[in-house]
Protein backbone atom coordinates (compact mmCIF):
# COMPACT_ATOMS: atom_id res chain seq x y z
CA UNK A 1 0.00 0.00 0.00
CA UNK A 2 2.62 2.33 0.69
CA UNK A 3 4.91 1.35 -1.81
CA UNK A 4 1.59 2.33 -4.28
CA UNK A 5 2.24 5.95 -3.39
CA UNK A 6 5.79 6.21 -3.12
CA UNK A 7 6.73 4.08 -6.15
CA UNK A 8 4.87 7.35 -8.64
CA UNK A 9 6.84 9.97 -6.10
CA UNK A 10 9.93 8.71 -6.40
CA UNK A 11 9.72 7.89 -10.23
CA UNK A 12 8.84 12.00 -10.46
CA UNK A 13 11.56 12.79 -8.40
CA UNK A 14 13.92 11.09 -10.71
CA UNK A 15 12.34 12.13 -13.70
CA UNK A 16 12.74 16.06 -12.29
CA UNK A 17 16.52 15.36 -11.06
CA UNK A 18 17.38 13.68 -14.07
CA UNK A 19 15.85 16.83 -16.44
CA UNK A 20 17.99 19.32 -17.88
CA UNK A 21 16.30 22.16 -15.81
CA UNK A 22 18.16 20.59 -12.96
CA UNK A 23 21.21 19.37 -14.24
CA UNK A 24 21.96 22.75 -15.95
CA UNK A 25 21.45 23.87 -11.74
CA UNK A 26 22.90 21.31 -10.13
CA UNK A 27 26.04 19.81 -12.03
CA UNK A 28 26.98 17.51 -9.15
CA UNK A 29 25.62 14.49 -7.96
CA UNK A 30 24.28 13.93 -4.34
CA UNK A 31 26.54 15.07 -1.47
CA UNK A 32 26.89 11.40 -0.28
CA UNK A 33 30.85 11.55 -1.21
CA UNK A 34 33.68 13.75 -0.38
CA UNK A 35 33.84 14.80 -3.39
CA UNK A 36 30.86 15.69 -3.79
CA UNK A 37 30.60 17.64 -0.75
CA UNK A 38 33.03 19.41 -1.70
CA UNK A 39 31.27 20.19 -5.25
CA UNK A 40 28.59 21.34 -3.38
CA UNK A 41 30.36 24.54 -1.85
CA UNK A 42 32.58 25.11 -4.68
CA UNK A 43 29.91 25.33 -7.46
CA UNK A 44 27.77 28.02 -5.53
CA UNK A 45 27.79 30.86 -5.46
CA UNK A 46 26.69 31.20 -1.83
CA UNK A 47 28.23 29.04 -0.03
CA UNK A 48 31.59 29.08 -2.16
CA UNK A 49 32.84 31.69 0.13
CA UNK A 50 32.92 29.22 2.77
CA UNK A 51 35.69 26.47 3.62
CA UNK A 52 35.10 23.42 2.01
CA UNK A 53 36.13 21.93 5.30
CA UNK A 54 35.64 22.67 8.63
CA UNK A 55 37.08 21.04 11.71
CA UNK A 56 34.20 19.97 14.22
CA UNK A 57 35.88 21.69 16.62
CA UNK A 58 35.65 25.20 15.32
CA UNK A 59 32.57 25.17 14.38
CA UNK A 60 30.91 24.22 17.91
CA UNK A 61 28.23 26.67 18.81
CA UNK A 62 29.86 26.74 22.43
CA UNK A 63 32.93 27.85 20.40
CA UNK A 64 31.78 30.58 17.78
CA UNK A 65 28.45 31.56 19.53
CA UNK A 66 27.39 32.02 16.03
CA UNK A 67 27.57 35.80 16.54
CA UNK A 68 28.76 36.51 12.86
CA UNK A 69 26.08 34.66 11.38
CA UNK A 70 23.58 36.20 13.69
CA UNK A 71 24.82 39.43 12.70
CA UNK A 72 24.94 39.03 9.32
CA UNK A 73 20.98 37.45 9.45
CA UNK A 74 19.95 40.34 11.43
CA UNK A 75 21.84 42.81 8.73
CA UNK A 76 19.44 40.69 5.98
CA UNK A 77 16.35 41.23 8.49
CA UNK A 78 17.32 45.27 8.48
CA UNK A 79 17.80 45.20 4.70
CA UNK A 80 14.41 43.38 4.33
CA UNK A 81 12.75 45.66 6.55
CA UNK A 82 13.92 48.72 5.94
CA UNK A 83 13.35 48.40 2.16
CA UNK A 84 9.66 47.80 2.98
CA UNK A 85 9.46 50.88 5.34
CA UNK A 86 11.02 52.91 2.11
CA UNK A 87 7.66 52.43 0.17
CA UNK A 88 6.12 54.44 2.72
CA UNK A 89 8.77 56.88 4.21
CA UNK A 90 9.24 60.04 2.84
CA UNK A 91 12.75 61.93 4.40
CA UNK A 92 11.39 65.41 4.19
CA UNK A 93 10.88 67.76 7.50
CA UNK A 94 6.95 68.07 6.68
CA UNK A 95 6.24 64.48 6.39
CA UNK A 96 9.07 62.23 8.35
CA UNK A 97 7.35 62.07 11.99
CA UNK A 98 4.17 61.68 10.53
CA UNK A 99 5.14 58.68 8.08
CA UNK A 100 6.86 57.26 11.40
CA UNK A 101 3.41 57.24 13.01
CA UNK A 102 1.56 56.49 10.06
CA UNK A 103 3.51 53.47 9.57
CA UNK A 104 2.58 52.07 13.44
CA UNK A 105 -0.71 53.39 12.93
CA UNK A 106 -2.47 53.01 9.36
CA UNK A 107 0.01 50.62 7.95
CA UNK A 108 -0.81 46.51 8.63
CA UNK A 109 2.02 45.29 10.61
CA UNK A 110 2.91 48.14 11.63
CA UNK A 111 5.13 46.33 13.96
CA UNK A 112 7.68 46.59 11.19
CA UNK A 113 9.34 49.35 12.20
CA UNK A 114 10.06 47.93 15.47
CA UNK A 115 11.44 45.05 14.14
CA UNK A 116 13.73 47.03 12.05
CA UNK A 117 14.81 49.34 15.35
CA UNK A 118 15.06 46.41 17.58
CA UNK A 119 16.98 44.38 14.94
CA UNK A 120 19.27 47.41 15.05
CA UNK A 121 19.73 47.60 18.25
CA UNK A 122 20.41 43.35 18.68
CA UNK A 123 22.94 44.11 15.87
CA UNK A 124 25.01 46.56 17.43
CA UNK A 125 25.09 44.34 20.75
CA UNK A 126 25.78 41.13 18.28
CA UNK A 127 28.43 42.89 16.60
CA UNK A 128 30.43 44.00 20.11
CA UNK A 129 29.92 39.94 21.19
CA UNK A 130 31.08 38.45 17.97
CA UNK A 131 34.26 40.80 18.25
CA UNK A 132 34.71 39.79 22.05
CA UNK A 133 34.53 36.42 20.83
CA UNK A 134 37.18 36.45 17.90
CA UNK A 135 38.94 38.61 21.06
CA UNK A 136 38.73 35.75 23.51
CA UNK A 137 39.54 32.37 21.22
CA UNK A 138 42.71 34.43 19.74
CA UNK A 139 40.90 34.45 16.40
CA UNK A 140 42.33 37.74 15.18
CA UNK A 141 46.11 36.22 15.13
CA UNK A 142 48.09 35.78 12.17
CA UNK A 143 47.10 35.42 9.34
CA UNK A 144 43.88 36.82 10.37
CA UNK A 145 44.77 40.26 11.41
CA UNK A 146 43.44 41.69 7.85
CA UNK A 147 40.18 40.09 8.55
CA UNK A 148 40.26 41.66 12.24
CA UNK A 149 40.78 45.34 10.68
CA UNK A 150 38.11 44.50 7.98
CA UNK A 151 35.65 43.76 10.86
CA UNK A 152 36.64 46.80 12.82
CA UNK A 153 35.98 49.21 10.17
CA UNK A 154 32.52 47.11 9.64
CA UNK A 155 31.83 47.63 13.42
CA UNK A 156 32.10 51.39 12.61
CA UNK A 157 29.94 51.08 9.53
CA UNK A 158 27.35 49.26 12.15
CA UNK A 159 27.57 52.07 14.55
CA UNK A 160 27.02 55.04 11.96
CA UNK A 161 23.91 53.24 10.36
CA UNK A 162 22.49 52.95 13.62
CA UNK A 163 23.13 57.01 13.93
CA UNK A 164 21.69 57.87 10.80
CA UNK A 165 18.84 55.76 11.11
CA UNK A 166 18.66 57.27 14.10
CA UNK A 167 17.92 61.11 13.08
CA UNK A 168 15.05 59.52 10.02
CA UNK A 169 12.20 59.73 12.47
CA UNK A 170 12.66 63.09 13.22
CA UNK A 171 11.02 63.40 16.91
CA UNK A 172 12.83 65.69 19.22
CA UNK A 173 15.07 62.79 20.55
CA UNK A 174 16.26 62.69 16.97
CA UNK A 175 16.66 65.90 16.21
CA UNK A 176 18.53 66.46 19.50
CA UNK A 177 20.92 63.67 19.82
CA UNK A 178 22.14 64.07 16.05
CA UNK A 179 22.89 67.87 16.89
CA UNK A 180 24.94 66.76 19.93
CA UNK A 181 26.55 63.91 17.94
CA UNK A 182 27.60 65.63 15.10
CA UNK A 183 29.58 68.43 17.08
CA UNK A 184 31.86 65.83 17.58
CA UNK A 185 32.84 66.73 13.90
CA UNK A 186 33.83 69.74 14.83
CA UNK A 187 36.77 68.76 16.36
CA UNK A 188 37.82 66.44 13.50
CA UNK A 189 41.80 67.64 12.55
CA UNK A 190 42.61 69.90 9.97
CA UNK A 191 38.85 69.83 8.73
CA UNK A 192 36.74 70.87 11.68
CA UNK A 193 36.40 74.34 12.71
CA UNK A 194 37.68 73.52 16.12
CA UNK A 195 39.83 70.68 15.73
CA UNK A 196 43.96 70.54 15.94
CA UNK A 197 45.88 72.06 12.75
CA UNK A 198 42.63 73.60 11.34
CA UNK A 199 43.64 77.23 12.50
CA UNK A 200 46.48 77.18 10.74
CA UNK A 201 44.98 76.38 7.12
CA UNK A 202 44.75 80.27 6.44
CA UNK A 203 44.98 81.68 2.92
CA UNK A 204 46.19 85.03 3.74
CA UNK A 205 44.01 86.55 6.57
CA UNK A 206 41.44 84.11 6.19
CA UNK A 207 40.88 81.29 7.71
CA UNK A 208 40.03 78.29 5.14
CA UNK A 209 38.24 76.35 7.56
CA UNK A 210 34.80 77.45 8.81
CA UNK A 211 31.35 76.42 10.26
CA UNK A 212 30.64 76.68 6.28
CA UNK A 213 32.51 74.51 4.87
CA UNK A 214 34.04 72.05 7.73
CA UNK A 215 33.57 68.18 8.27
CA UNK A 216 30.58 68.89 10.22
CA UNK A 217 28.97 70.57 7.37
CA UNK A 218 29.68 67.78 4.97
CA UNK A 219 27.55 65.65 7.41
CA UNK A 220 25.03 68.01 7.30
CA UNK A 221 24.59 70.14 4.74
CA UNK A 222 24.47 72.95 6.69
CA UNK A 223 25.37 74.47 9.61
CA UNK A 224 22.37 73.27 11.98
CA UNK A 225 20.55 70.11 11.68
CA UNK A 226 17.54 70.50 9.15
CA UNK A 227 16.14 69.78 6.05
CA UNK A 228 19.60 68.48 4.05
CA UNK A 229 20.60 66.84 7.14
CA UNK A 230 17.73 64.29 7.27
CA UNK A 231 18.07 63.71 3.02
CA UNK A 232 21.78 63.14 3.77
CA UNK A 233 21.79 60.59 6.56
CA UNK A 234 18.52 59.09 4.50
CA UNK A 235 20.90 58.77 1.67
CA UNK A 236 23.51 57.58 3.80
CA UNK A 237 21.43 54.93 5.74
CA UNK A 238 19.08 53.28 2.95
CA UNK A 239 22.04 53.44 0.05
CA UNK A 240 25.80 54.58 0.43
CA UNK A 241 26.73 52.80 4.37
CA UNK A 242 24.89 49.42 3.42
CA UNK A 243 26.23 49.24 0.20
CA UNK A 244 29.96 49.61 1.65
CA UNK A 245 29.06 47.34 4.21
CA UNK A 246 27.76 44.65 2.12
CA UNK A 247 30.97 45.07 -0.12
CA UNK A 248 33.71 44.20 3.08
CA UNK A 249 31.09 41.62 4.57
CA UNK A 250 31.65 39.73 0.99
CA UNK A 251 35.55 40.50 1.88
CA UNK A 252 35.28 39.75 5.48
CA UNK A 253 33.76 35.92 4.32
CA UNK A 254 35.61 35.61 1.43
CA UNK A 255 38.85 36.00 4.11
CA UNK A 256 37.50 33.71 6.53
CA UNK A 257 38.11 31.24 4.01
CA UNK A 258 41.57 32.28 2.65
CA UNK A 259 42.62 32.55 6.27
CA UNK A 260 42.02 28.97 7.74
CA UNK A 261 38.61 28.66 8.34
CA UNK A 262 36.05 30.02 10.57
CA UNK A 263 38.02 29.94 13.86
CA UNK A 264 40.80 28.32 16.16
CA UNK A 265 44.53 29.03 16.82
CA UNK A 266 46.10 28.21 13.85
CA UNK B 1 30.41 15.20 -13.99
CA UNK B 2 32.09 13.20 -16.96
CA UNK B 3 35.86 13.54 -17.20
CA UNK B 4 36.98 16.18 -20.08
CA UNK B 5 38.13 14.47 -22.85
CA UNK B 6 41.86 13.76 -23.28
CA UNK B 7 43.74 16.80 -24.39
CA UNK B 8 46.47 15.98 -27.07
CA UNK B 9 49.73 16.76 -25.43
CA UNK B 10 50.15 20.78 -26.11
CA UNK B 11 53.24 21.79 -27.53
CA UNK B 12 55.47 23.68 -24.83
CA UNK B 13 54.94 26.77 -24.53
CA UNK B 14 57.63 29.52 -25.92
CA UNK B 15 59.29 30.98 -22.32
CA UNK B 16 58.02 33.37 -20.88
CA UNK B 17 59.73 37.23 -21.03
CA UNK B 18 61.32 37.74 -17.49
CA UNK B 19 59.00 38.03 -14.73
CA UNK B 20 57.58 41.63 -13.93
CA UNK B 21 59.55 42.61 -11.38
CA UNK B 22 63.18 41.78 -13.22
CA UNK B 23 61.39 43.56 -16.48
CA UNK B 24 63.19 46.68 -16.82
CA UNK B 25 60.86 50.14 -18.15
CA UNK B 26 62.93 50.84 -21.43
CA UNK B 27 63.42 54.10 -22.92
CA UNK B 28 60.70 53.89 -25.81
CA UNK B 29 58.05 52.63 -23.05
CA UNK B 30 58.92 54.96 -20.13
CA UNK B 31 56.65 58.28 -22.26
CA UNK B 32 53.97 56.10 -22.56
CA UNK B 33 53.18 54.70 -19.29
CA UNK B 34 54.30 58.00 -17.58
CA UNK B 35 51.63 59.76 -19.72
CA UNK B 36 49.10 57.07 -19.24
CA UNK B 37 49.45 56.38 -15.62
CA UNK B 38 49.83 60.06 -14.93
CA UNK B 39 46.38 60.69 -16.92
CA UNK B 40 44.80 57.98 -15.20
CA UNK B 41 45.97 59.39 -11.66
CA UNK B 42 44.49 62.96 -12.99
CA UNK B 43 41.55 61.65 -13.81
CA UNK B 44 41.23 60.08 -10.65
CA UNK B 45 42.02 62.90 -8.49
CA UNK B 46 39.37 65.24 -10.54
CA UNK B 47 36.64 62.53 -9.87
CA UNK B 48 37.22 62.28 -6.22
CA UNK B 49 37.46 65.93 -5.83
CA UNK B 50 34.32 66.89 -8.12
CA UNK B 51 32.44 64.47 -5.66
CA UNK B 52 33.66 66.19 -2.51
CA UNK B 53 33.02 69.26 -3.90
CA UNK B 54 29.29 68.21 -4.72
CA UNK B 55 28.74 67.88 -1.11
CA UNK B 56 29.00 72.12 -0.55
CA UNK B 57 26.40 74.47 -2.32
CA UNK B 58 27.30 77.23 -3.91
CA UNK B 59 24.24 78.63 -2.08
CA UNK B 60 22.77 77.69 1.64
CA UNK B 61 19.14 78.84 1.96
CA UNK B 62 20.17 80.14 5.85
CA UNK B 63 19.54 83.36 7.34
CA UNK B 64 22.25 86.24 6.88
CA UNK B 65 24.57 86.00 9.76
CA UNK B 66 23.78 89.69 10.32
CA UNK B 67 20.53 91.11 10.19
CA UNK B 68 18.58 94.31 12.09
CA UNK B 69 15.84 93.48 14.50
CA UNK B 70 14.28 97.09 14.76
CA UNK B 71 14.38 99.91 17.17
CA UNK B 72 15.56 99.98 20.44
CA UNK B 73 12.41 101.42 21.26
CA UNK B 74 10.69 97.59 20.52
CA UNK B 75 12.68 96.31 22.81
CA UNK B 76 11.19 96.85 26.24
CA UNK B 77 13.28 96.74 29.88
CA UNK B 78 13.82 93.06 31.60
CA UNK B 79 12.10 91.36 29.14
CA UNK B 80 13.89 88.50 26.96
CA UNK B 81 12.58 89.26 23.59
CA UNK B 82 12.28 85.16 21.86
CA UNK B 83 11.22 86.21 18.07
CA UNK B 84 14.62 86.11 17.06
CA UNK B 85 15.02 82.79 18.46
CA UNK B 86 13.81 80.42 15.47
CA UNK B 87 15.30 82.41 12.59
CA UNK B 88 17.98 83.61 13.65
CA UNK B 89 19.27 81.12 16.65
CA UNK B 90 19.71 84.69 19.44
CA UNK B 91 17.88 85.72 22.03
CA UNK B 92 17.69 90.03 22.29
CA UNK B 93 17.44 91.08 25.87
CA UNK B 94 17.11 94.44 27.32
CA UNK B 95 17.98 95.42 30.46
CA UNK B 96 19.14 98.99 32.18
CA UNK B 97 21.87 99.88 30.69
CA UNK B 98 21.19 98.59 27.34
CA UNK B 99 20.37 95.63 24.81
CA UNK B 100 22.68 92.61 24.46
CA UNK B 101 22.01 89.33 22.45
CA UNK B 102 22.73 85.79 23.98
CA UNK B 103 23.30 82.74 21.05
CA UNK B 104 20.93 80.14 21.93
CA UNK B 105 23.53 77.26 21.68
CA UNK B 106 24.19 75.64 24.88
CA UNK B 107 27.42 75.48 26.17
CA UNK B 108 26.89 72.06 27.25
CA UNK B 109 26.97 70.02 23.69
CA UNK B 110 24.88 72.21 21.67
CA UNK B 111 21.17 71.74 21.79
CA UNK B 112 19.08 74.59 22.12
CA UNK B 113 17.76 76.05 25.40
CA UNK B 114 14.37 77.09 26.07
CA UNK B 115 13.18 80.63 28.16
CA UNK B 116 10.97 79.74 30.72
CA UNK B 117 8.98 83.20 31.25
CA UNK B 118 7.67 81.88 35.04
CA UNK B 119 11.59 81.04 36.66
CA UNK B 120 12.94 83.40 34.52
CA UNK B 121 15.14 81.66 32.91
CA UNK B 122 16.76 79.39 29.88
CA UNK B 123 16.33 75.52 30.38
CA UNK B 124 18.21 73.50 27.97
CA UNK B 125 15.75 70.49 27.20
CA UNK B 126 19.10 68.04 26.80
CA UNK B 127 20.64 67.84 29.85
CA UNK B 128 18.97 70.50 32.31
CA UNK B 129 21.31 73.29 32.02
CA UNK B 130 20.05 76.68 33.55
CA UNK B 131 20.71 79.85 32.44
CA UNK B 132 20.02 83.88 33.98
CA UNK B 133 18.46 86.37 31.54
CA UNK B 134 22.23 87.20 31.42
CA UNK B 135 23.34 84.19 30.16
CA UNK B 136 25.90 83.19 33.45
CA UNK B 137 25.28 79.57 33.83
CA UNK B 138 23.47 78.32 37.72
CA UNK B 139 22.73 74.43 37.37
CA UNK B 140 23.04 71.46 35.40
CA UNK B 141 25.94 70.78 33.31
CA UNK B 142 26.53 73.49 31.30
CA UNK B 143 30.48 74.73 31.91
CA UNK B 144 30.30 78.14 30.81
CA UNK B 145 27.82 81.24 30.34
CA UNK B 146 26.02 81.23 27.16
CA UNK B 147 27.61 83.46 24.34
CA UNK B 148 27.11 86.85 23.16
CA UNK B 149 26.67 87.82 20.17
CA UNK B 150 27.91 91.43 18.48
CA UNK B 151 25.32 94.13 18.54
CA UNK B 152 25.54 97.75 17.60
CA UNK B 153 23.45 100.32 15.90
CA UNK B 154 22.55 100.65 12.19
CA UNK B 155 22.70 103.92 10.52
CA UNK B 156 19.18 103.94 10.37
CA UNK B 157 18.91 103.67 14.01
CA UNK B 158 17.77 100.00 14.00
CA UNK B 159 19.21 97.47 16.75
CA UNK B 160 22.14 95.64 14.60
CA UNK B 161 22.68 92.08 15.66
CA UNK B 162 26.21 90.60 14.05
CA UNK B 163 26.35 86.46 14.72
CA UNK B 164 29.32 86.00 13.21
CA UNK B 165 31.46 87.79 16.37
CA UNK B 166 31.41 86.02 19.39
CA UNK B 167 31.70 87.04 23.00
CA UNK B 168 32.47 84.39 25.73
CA UNK B 169 32.57 85.61 29.39
CA UNK B 170 34.96 84.05 30.64
CA UNK B 171 37.44 85.27 28.48
CA UNK B 172 36.28 88.63 29.24
CA UNK B 173 35.15 89.99 26.44
CA UNK B 174 31.60 90.86 27.55
CA UNK B 175 33.19 93.88 28.26
CA UNK B 176 34.14 94.48 24.92
CA UNK B 177 31.91 97.58 23.44
CA UNK B 178 30.88 95.60 20.34
CA UNK B 179 28.62 93.08 22.84
CA UNK B 180 26.65 95.49 24.38
CA UNK B 181 24.17 98.35 22.91
CA UNK B 182 23.77 101.20 26.15
CA UNK B 183 20.97 103.04 25.55
CA UNK B 184 20.58 105.90 28.23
Amino acid sequence: MLNRILAPLSAAWKEATDSQVWTSIFRHGKPVSNRNRALVMMSNVFLHLHPVKSRKAGIKLRYTWCMGGITFFLFLVLTFTGLLLMFYYRPTVEYAYADIVDLQEHVPLGIMRELHRWGAHAMVITVWLHMLRVFMTGSYKPPREFNWGIGVVLLVLTLLLSFTGYLLPWDQLAIWAIAVGSNMARATPLLGTEGPLSASLTLGDISLINAGNDARFALLGARSVGQPTLLRFYVLHCVGLPLAAAFLMAVHFWRVRKDGGISGPM
Amino acid sequence: MPDPPAQPAAPKPAPRRAASAAKKVTRREFPFLAIGWGMFTAAMAAGLTAAGRFMFPNVLTEPPSTFTAGFPDDFAIGVVDTRFKERYQVWIVRDEEGIYALSTICTHLGCTPNWLEAEAKFKCPCHGSGFYATGINFEGPAPRPLERVGVSLAEDGQVLIDKSRLFKFEAGQWNDPASFLPLT
